[in-house]
């Protein structure tokens, strides 16, 4: 791989109980491009997603083995300031998890601008995270009202500008369109696109459709294991592993 | 056919037992409520709810249960607003640091319910004779610990059946964003949990103003309204129990009216609480 190497992992293994989970994961996620993890539900796409930013520690029963870097900085063994490695990927979930508070003070948790004094910035800041979610034309003139009122699709892109303001370097993003009409999905693929100039962008997806239109680099899981991993359009074209073949053919089993 | 009309006997059946049970419920209340309304109401009078006790007020004549009155919004006061200080922080601790042992939250909450089913009179019993080691006479703060011991089961298991339902998504996409775990407890949680907390309080005042028992030894009786926490108070509760007791009909039925006042301040507490948490459920999100 001719690209900078953003995140590496490297004999990553999870078991929960006796369950194996993830079985020796290898991958290597290039820098601002879109890496698609793509799986049939149950795949174990949704854990590894956990394993990297490191949600994996408030579940005791899930053990995890290996090691994972960003940067070249170990982060899964790391002590240290696990918020700190938290606050470099912005997560966006399978649906949409807004804070029970204002749309306004959904984007400012992240900011953690608590100064009085700055309150133009803060200002100025939010509505910056706004715009880039293309969220900000439907919410500029109630941003005091609870993000409770939004729709699904608005609330998911509140998530986004919520993720986008703790100003982080990768997007971890986990089948953020499964619960949204086609048109929100569009908007937020749209986006994506849009982003991966500044940010790192890991989707997990079923659907492969979203991921031919979106990926430039595709990892295709199956029950735990890493079964092919390259740039998009040699995987999509000339798949080389039977299984890969047939899920892309639309007749897995 | 038969199994059809099986199944309409059944649904029948369970309808009827249903509406019922609720039939009952709603009898038994209004009987509770009417009865002490047609014996309080008529002795209820402004003289009753704005004057001490004079001398010979429990022989009929002249003074009102203001002391009873005050005194009692102090205790339930004072024991919800300790309790509320206790119950809040375990019960978040409960369900953000021990969530991951299960067993651990599990006797807690088995423990809690325990505590809930003990008599009053055991936790006033237990005050008195904790009261006697330490010295310590009869007095308001005595009671206010007392009533917050009694009261404290009922807060958090009720306020931690809201956190119970807290989905774990929320917390994540909260720790994602670089929260710490207190900020999680205390601007998500108690967020997203406000009308629960409010249910627990109230739910909690109701019991701490109506008890009977747990006051009975821990902060006495007097007429005299309490200035400070180590003087004696008088409770609804009791100025009920003590004026049923006697022997005229005229004390007798000043003691509905003052469990027609003792039902009025929880009503209004529970109106206002309801106002209060209508407020903010708009800003919890429904998953």
């Amino acid at each position: 791989m001719n690209e900078t190497c953003k995140i590496k992992v490297e004999n990553l293994n999870m078991h929960i109980g006796k369950m194996h989970i993830l079985k020796n994961i290898n991958i290597r996620i290039p820098k601002n491009k879109i890496t698609v993890i793509l799986g049939p539900s149950g795949c174990g796409k949704t854990t590894l997603m956990k394993c990297l930013n490191r949600l994996t520690d408030i579940y005791p029963e899930m053990h995890v083995a290996g090691n994972i870097f960003i940067d070249d900085e170990e982060i899964l063994h790391a002590r240290n300031d696990i918020t700190k490695i938290r606050k470099r990927m912005g997560l966006l979930s399978q649906r949409p998890y807004p804070l029970p508070m204002s749309i306004y003070k959904n984007i400012a948790f992240g900011l953690k601008i608590s100064d009085r004094r700055k309150k133009k910035l803060l200002d100025m800041r939010i509505e910056h995270y706004l715009k880039q979610a293309s969220l900000w034309d439907e919410v500029s003139d109630r941003l005091k009202e609870p993000a409770s009122c939004l729709s699904i699709g608005q609330q998911q892109r509140l998530c986004l500008a919520r993720g986008l303001a703790v100003d982080p370097d990768i997007i971890l993003a986990d089948e953020p369109t499964s619960a949204l009409d086609p048109m929100s999905s569009q908007a937020i693929e749209k986006k994506f696109i849009e982003l991966k100039k500044s940010y790192t962008i890991v989707l997990v997806t079923h659907i492969l459709r979203q991921a031919m239109r979106i990926a430039d680099y595709v990892i295709f899981m199956y029950l735990g294991e890493i079964i092919e991993q390259g740039p998009a359009r040699d995987l999509f074209n000339n798949p080389r592993e039977e299984k890969t073949k047939s899920y892309l053919q639309g007749v897995f089993y | 056919m038969t199994k059809k009309l099986l199944r309409k006997i059944e649904e029948g059946l369970f309808r009827s037992l249903m509406s019922l049970s609720t039939c009952i419920i709603i009898f038994a209340l209004c009987l509770i409520v009417f009865s002490i309304l047609i014996k309080g109401i008529p002795s209820l009078s402004f003289e009753m709810i704005s004057q001490t006790p004079r001398g010979g007020f429990y022989f009929g004549r002249e003074g009102g249960i203001l002391n009873a009155i005050i005194g009692s919004l102090y205790l339930a006061t004072g024991a919800t607003a300790l309790a509320l200080a206790i119950s809040l922080p375990v019960a978040l601790y409960m369900n953000l640091n021990l969530i991951s042992r299960k067993k651990t939250v599990n006797a807690i909450r088995f423990l809690l319910d325990l505590l809930w089913g003990i008599p009053s009179i055991v936790y006033g019993a237990f005050g008195f004779s904790i009261m006697i080691i330490l010295g310590m006479k009869a007095s308001l703060l005595a009671g206010i610990i007392v009533v917050a011991l009694l009261i404290i089961p009922i807060m958090i298991r009720a306020m931690d059946e809201g956190f119970k339902m807290v989905p774990p998504g929320l917390t994540e996409s909260s720790l994602s964003l670089g929260a710490t775990k207190s900020e999680i407890a205390f601007r998500v949680f108690v967020k997203q949990c406000f009308p629960f907390i409010i249910t627990g309080v109230l739910l909690s005042f109701g019991r701490a103003i109506g008890d009977a028992a747990s006051v009975l030894f821990t902060t006495g009786f007097t007429d005299r309204i309490p200035t400070s926490l180590s003087q004696q108070t008088a409770t609804l509760p009791l100025s009920v129990f003590f004026q049923l007791s006697s022997p005229i009909p005229e004390v007798k039925n000043r003691a509905y009216a003052a469990a027609v006042v003792l039902t009025i301040i929880v009503l209004m507490i529970s109106i206002l609480s309801r106002l209060i948490s209508g407020r903010f459920k708009k800003t919890s999100i429904k998953f």
